[in-house]
């Protein structure tokens, strides 16, 4: 591939919200915050964030927010992941990894269903001020 | 543990960002046996005492979590920098900013291996407390040599706010044309051990 310019890359840019506007909004609304402190970097946060962005890609969907924060307090379980989808109970998953990242956004982001087995906890009391961070 | 030089520099440019900065500078001098790197912020500065301490893996300020007794960043850094003969050096004043630079010896074979620069590129640029971050990536060789310049502010100019799926994606192919453009100038380093059995067995 040729270095691309920032004029090329405002031309792709335009030529894919084209594309976008024909098609249904999936994953409207929906985000995916990553955990990336130290503890999550170590544990692969980084190669998640790659599999999110291909899996969504993949489908073609290009309107999660995809947004990253610091440590959840959950650190034995990283990487962790919090997912936010309208109609849906917000959950921090754990233990994920590039497999669990697509399982993630073909059962939870697209079929709407829970991935029960990488559910941990809400932020860990630690890191929850006592007024709910209000 | 960090693996990779990449997951050091996503570490400690974090750092910058969460404190205040307004313009975070990254910039990355790649040559056949060295890797120098400078990250400097304009954000809240470190004290004398503070500067002392954070390279203690048993010291952290208390302030994001409130009830840890670690900070890993800076110590996993310098250890890594130190293990394959590089530098570190921080140097911060407060209210002014905070300037870390450091260098990893390519050369050597504890050196970590690079990782995957364009992710963290992404990773970084997209980071929501990011407002201006600059990224200058420079390989020179024997080969010859080639940079790139990446801005958020330029960036979120033609991309829009850089936080969903398919910004980051084109940001992502944007930086990867970008990548394979200076790599053609990168060079294997030679292992320092290789060279020095090469001089015993002449």
């Amino acid at each position: 591939m040729a270095k691309m310019t920032l004029e090329e890359l405002r031309k792709l840019r335009d030529q894919k919200q084209g594309e976008m506007q024909k098609r249904d909004i999936e994953g409207k609304d929906s985000r995916i915050v990553i955990g990336m402190g130290t503890c999550g970097i170590a544990a692969g946060a980084k190669p998640v964030l790659d599999a999110f962005l291909a899996a969504l890609e993949e489908k073609h969907i290009d309107n999660v927010s995809v947004t990253q924060t610091g440590c959840m307090g959950l650190c034995y379980v990283e990487p962790t992941i919090e997912v936010i989808v309208p109609g849906m109970p917000d959950v921090i998953y754990g233990k994920v990894d590039a497999a669990t990242a697509r399982k993630i956004v073909e059962q939870h982001i697209i079929g709407k269903q829970l991935v029960t087995d990488h559910m941990f906890d809400r932020p860990a009391a630690d890191i929850i001020k006592k007024d709910g961070g209000k | 543990m960090h693996i990779c030089i990449d997951d050091y520099l996503l570490d400690i440019v974090q750092n910058s960002f969460e404190a205040a900065s307004t313009h975070v500078e990254l910039a990355l001098d790649e040559t056949e046996s060295k890797l120098t790197c400078l990250i400097r912020d304009n954000g809240k500065g470190m004290d004398a005492e503070v500067q002392k301490r954070v390279l203690d893996p048993f010291y952290s300020d208390g302030v994001k979590h409130t009830k840890r007794k670690v900070g890993l960043g800076l110590p996993f850094l310098s250890q890594a920098c130190e293990a394959c003969q590089g530098t570190f050096a921080l140097h911060s004043e407060v209210g002014v900013g905070t300037t870390v630079e450091f260098s990893f010896n390519l050369a050597h074979l504890d050196a970590p291996p690079m990782g995957n620069l364009v992710s963290t590129f992404v990773a970084l640029l997209s980071h929501p407390l990011a407002k201006e971050l600059v990224i200058r990536r420079t390989v020179s060789t024997r080969k010859g040599n080639s940079t790139y310049t990446l801005s958020k502010e330029e960036l979120e100019e033609v991309l829009g706010s850089l936080s969903t799926s398919g910004a980051l994606n084109l940001l992502r192919e944007y930086i990867n044309s970008q990548e394979e453009e200076v790599m053609t100038y990168h060079v294997e380093p030679k292992m320092q051990s290789e060279t020095r059995r090469t001089q015993q067995e002449m």
